[in-house]
């Protein structure tokens, strides 16, 4: 949770919380927070999608809650609190799901309980909520759950495309029947089986982490090309 | 004295947590309380959706779910659902379970009356994505094969896989999962056999 824990310098400052919760921040790729259920649950993309969904709205609630306690919760016993907020919120999300949602229940059931072990929640709140006000902590809350729900997708459509040859398998479970669309098959493709399995999670993860670092450091050295070039011309 | 300074007190912290204990678990038993109905009546239809799944359309004219009987099956008790029509007892719905390749796979399975497979459905298991999962319906047609089927047909040394001498495929890559679903269909097969009886006659 170090990284996590870093002062957040973006403030109240709404395009750079939504880039850090997109991209600079990304819960998965940047913060690395939250591997446990990045790696259990993409095996598909739908179920990376309806994962991050459920996790953005948890994130947004808990971040809300948390920025409205923040003046009364003295420091030293905030992290039960904050616990205890959690784990409430995500058991009435629960309970509530199964009792007036019961067909996206059965589909996205098992993933509710898993957001209690998912730190970046608590994360969200101790980096950010617990220091800004109920507003930007929402905004916070959507950009990083917006970030999470990109990254488990990605992931979960690039394991699901090699391993089983399909894309978005089962979304009109998910998302409706409006969404069936999105379903694709690869005709007469068996599969690499590897990628549906744990060891293909890390394998994509690891290639997409690797990814990312090539991408800023390209932007780094252009960026330093950039005021190198500029350099000469002003001296 | 601010209220900046009452919050770094030492008995201000395990008030507050309490406060918030209590608020948590306040919550948590209303909103248990509000959804235990919706939640037991949306199990019940899942339940009713899965046996209805096993049954032959129009099988039953009676509400099976609430005519039960519980046995004894190795040490454990299974609820049996009893399909009438007219009264009369035509077949029965039970769930088995054996131990696949990662965890015990749970089947449920309806017989008629005299012993003859009406139908089986896998409700839970843990098997491998790929190889394994093809005893699921949605994955293959594979369950469907035992449909028919009986103790005697075909013969008892037959109720096995193909690699083992007996008439049922074997899945390429697995052979442990389709072995425990063909035990646990015969374990269900015998099982009703030995309380037919029971099953059939008690009026309840």
């Amino acid at each position: 949770m170090s990284d996590a824990l870093k002062e957040v310098p973006s403030g109240e400052n709404y395009g750079s919380i939504i880039k850090d919760g997109l991209w600079e921040q990304n819960v998965v790729f940047s913060q690395m927070l939250a591997l446990c259920p990045t790696m259990a649950v993409t095996t598909s993309g739908t179920n990376g999608l309806g994962m991050g969904l459920a996790t953005t709205a948890v994130l947004v609630v808990s971040n809300i809650l948390v920025s409205m306690i923040r003046h009364t919760v003295s420091s030293q016993v905030r992290i039960p609190v904050f616990v205890v907020l959690i784990a409430t919120l995500v058991t009435v999300v629960d309970m509530v799901m199964n009792a007036w949602m019961h067909d996206l229940y059965k589909v996205l059931g098992l993933f509710i309980a898993l957001i209690v072990v998912n730190c970046a929640i608590l994360g969200r709140a101790e980096a950010y909520a617990v220091k800004n006000g109920v507003f930007a902590s929402a905004v916070d809350g959507l950009a990083m759950g917006l970030g999470f729900t990109g990254a488990l997708t990605l992931i979960g459509l690039i394991r699901e495309f090699l391993g089983s040859g399909t894309l978005f398998a089962q979304a009109s479970n998910l998302l409706g029947p409006s969404f069936a669309f999105l379903e694709m098959k690869l005709p007469g493709y068996g599969g690499a089986l590897l990628m549906i399995l744990p060891p293909g999670a890390f394998a994509v993860l690891g290639f997409l982490l690797a990814g990312k670092r090539v991408m800023e450091q390209r932007a780094e050295a252009r960026a330093k090309n950039a005021s190198g070039g500029a350099a000469p011309l002003v001296a | 004295m601010g209220f900046a300074s009452i919050r770094e007190k030492l008995g201000y912290q395990p008030v507050l947590l309490g406060v918030f204990a209590l608020l948590a678990s306040g919550a948590l038993a209303w909103v248990s309380e509000s959804t235990a109905g919706a939640i037991a009546a949306a199990e019940a239809k899942d339940l009713r959706d899965s046996l209805a799944e096993v049954l032959p359309q129009g099988f039953a004219d009676n509400d099976f779910l609430h005519d039960t009987v519980d046995l004894e099956n190795k040490g454990k008790t299974v609820t049996i659902y009893r399909a009438r029509q007219g009264g009369v007892v035509k077949g029965a719905i039970f769930k088995v379970a054996e131990r696949g390749y990662a965890a015990d796979i749970v089947i449920l399975m309806a017989v008629d009356a005299d012993g003859k497979m009406l139908g089986a459905r896998v409700l839970k298991h843990a098997e491998t994505p790929g190889l394994g999962d093809k005893i699921e319906l949605s994955k293959a047609p594979w369950i469907k094969d035992f449909d028919g089927k009986s103790l005697g047909n075909p013969a008892p040394e037959k109720w096995a896989v193909k690699k083992d001498g007996g008439v049922f495929d074997q899945f390429a890559g697995a052979t442990i999962t389709p072995r425990a679903v063909v035990k646990a269909v015969k374990g269900g097969l015998d099982f009703y056999a030995a309380h037919r009886k029971e099953i059939l006659g008690d009026k309840s």
